[in-house]
């Protein structure tokens, strides 16, 4: 853990948004909603949480993190750029032939990615194999799942929860960006989740519920999990806002992957510069 | 080829035992069926190493990837079925695009699981995985075969589908036959017909030829355990030294190994190819060899398929 206080977070976050924004506009292609709303959780998570060297991304003893929802990676990525993973002008090759910043996460490619992820679902029984393996290994690292909640209408979602339950995997943390919105609608029309947060609790998880953009909320979540080693998995079920910060993206499914045109990443830009906190 | 009969399944669980105690990174992870799969051994001797994710098979292979991206070396044992198709996607994402060192053993390839029935025969498996780039697809022989290609899937660097028979087959090997993945291992030259078959046809071509030899007419028996990476010089030796090519597999005879050979021999443009094996049809409850005769996976078949071509070409 880093010391690092929530306003520098706070800021963290907006500049992290800002260069999603902008590698988006720029690939003219991505994902801008998700990658909003997830980015409090992933800013505290790569700049105050995890245990991680940036020098040595294959460092065996690195909490990891694992973005099962693979299509909000820009928000990772400019992460990784911002802590010295690859430089930041890499950012600009976002979506191109040849970058190392695919459209969804590489492990291959990209250096700090820790399992290539996209295809929905399947993110969090591969953070339940690390689990275990620090666990059979004595290690005391961490894993990290960021999910959707329209996600978790993927069976293997619950076939990775049930695992993690049978052999107490207390070092899993699955943060549920639940925005509620999803490709053709809100979650609600297309396939209600329901009591999603009580369905983890069902599962074996101790499930902690917050305003996922409340950063204080988020640092304090994370302090007591990290205390918490009771043998019981651990979800942060946050509510959320997709798009959140942009107003004319905030609560949008038509803002799912859809890229910013000039006009609107300027004003994208001008709003997200508003509240970087003096 | 001996009158001993044994299934390969159990050359998985003797083998896997063995190479778990030497290497501590072999894990097993079993999906409630490893009594079946024949990882009882490996549960009991090496609890440490071993998983058991219950009737979840999408999660087994993730939970693999994940101990893989970790170091380990996880088998994740199952029925062909299931490993393949159940499992394809996340096969995939999480085995084949990462490339990571997660092995797919199952038992039940082909029409073996006989009186189970066409759920649980599995004729596509081989196929299905084999268009999945960094796959590497082996059906061993017997009982021997498998102990030494299990050893060699554990070593090699990458994904890989082990696929083994439910029912006892022929050993034809013995313990100190050598087996390199990817290279086909001759058991007979011949110059009137070539064989290539792999699993439990191995036996049959063995016989058929045999069969032909009182015919007077010469049999090269290949055993292509691995159908990829496809032994291509293997091939093409048949090609230029005989010509005739009779292919054997206990799989459907779209994108197996009739296939796979067949994509050689177009190739080349030159040589001939005769596919026997499962008709593109589902099969039943039924003894095996019944199973096998519907297809005309059967050594008279053979015969009469060399005898054709010996004619014609």
């Amino acid at each position: 853990m880093k010391d690092i206080s929530v306003k520098e977070l706070k800021n963290q976050c907006t500049e992290l948004k800002k260069k999603v924004i902008s590698m988006i506009y720029k690939a003219q292609s991505g994902h801008p909603g998700g990658s909003l709303s997830a980015a409090d959780f992933v800013t505290a998570l790569y700049f105050r949480e995890m245990n991680i060297d940036p020098k040595n991304p294959h460092w065996e003893d690195r909490d990891r993190c694992i973005l099962s929802k693979g299509h909000v990676c820009p928000i990772q990525y400019a992460a990784l750029a911002t802590l010295g993973y690859f430089p930041e002008d890499v950012l600009d090759t976002l979506r191109k032939e040849g970058s190392i910043l695919q459209g969804h996460p590489d492990m291959k490619k990209c250096p700090g990615i820790d399992i290539s992820t996209g295809s929905l679902g399947q993110g969090m029984a591969c953070g339940v194999g690390m689990a275990l393996a620090g666990k059979r290994d004595g290690k005391d690292y961490r894993v990290f799942v960021v999910l959707g909640d329209g996600e978790c209408q993927e069976g293997e979602i619950w076939e990775a929860a049930q695992t993690a339950n049978k052999y107490q995997l207390d070092n899993v943390v699955a943060f549920v960006d639940n925005n509620n919105l999803q490709i053709d609608g809100t979650c609600d029309e297309v396939m209600p989740n329901i009591d999603l947060g009580k369905k983890f609790a069902a599962f074996g998880w101790e499930v902690y519920e917050i305003d996922g953009h409340d950063m204080e909320q988020i640092v304090a979540t994370l302090d007591k999990i990290r205390e918490a080693k009771n043998g019981k998995p651990k979800c942060i079920f946050a509510h959320t806002v997709k798009g959140k910060g942009v107003s004319f993206m905030e609560n949008q499914c038509g803002w799912h992957g859809v890229a910013p045109n000039e006009e609107e990443y300027k004003q994208a830009m001008a709003e997200l510069d508003a509240q970087i906190l003096k | 080829m001996s009158e001993n009969k044994k299934a390969t399944r159990d050359g998985f669980g003797d083998e896997i035992v063995e190479l778990g105690k030497k290497d501590s990174r072999i894990y097993v992870i079993d999906a409630d069926i490893g009594k079946s799969c024949k990882t009882g051994a490996f549960s009991k001797a090496l609890p440490q190493q071993y998983v058991n994710v219950g009737i979840a098979e999408q999660n087994a292979a993730g939970v693999a990837a994940g101990l893989a991206a970790c170091g380990k070396i996880p088998f994740v044992v199952t029925y062909a079925v299931f490993g393949s198709l159940r499992m394809c996607e996340m096969l995939r994402q999480e085995a084949c695009y990462t490339n990571l060192s997660v092995k797919l053993a199952c038992s039940h390839g082909g029409v073996t699981p006989a009186n189970d029935g066409a759920s649980h025969q599995c004729i596509e498996d081989m196929g299905v995985l084999r268009t999945l780039p960094n796959m590497t697809v082996i059906m061993p022989a017997d009982y021997y075969a498998t102990k030494k290609l299990v050893a060699a899937a554990a070593e090699k660097d990458g994904p890989c589908y082990l696929r083994f028979t439910r029912d006892k087959v022929p050993v034809i090997y013995d313990e100190n036959t050598e087996f390199v993945i990817g290279k086909a291992h001759q058991l007979q030259d011949g110059k009137d017909v070539a064989l290539i078959a792999n699993g439990d046809t191995v036996a049959i071509a063995l016989e058929a030829a045999k069969l032909l030899e009182e015919k007077g007419l010469s049999a090269r028996v290949l055993d292509m355990h691995t159908i990829k990476p496809l032994d291509v010089d293997a091939v093409k030796a048949c090609i230029s030294d005989i010509g005739r090519i009779i292919t054997l597999e206990d799989h459907n005879i779209i994108n197996g190994l009739g296939s796979a050979v067949s994509e050689v021999v177009a190739q080349e443009g030159r040589g001939v190819v005769r596919r026997v094996g499962i008709q593109d049809q589902f099969g039943m409850s039924a003894p095996y060899e019944r199973l096998l005769a519907m297809n005309g996976i059967t050594k008279e078949n053979v015969v009469a398929l060399a005898e054709e071509l010996v004619k014609k070409f």
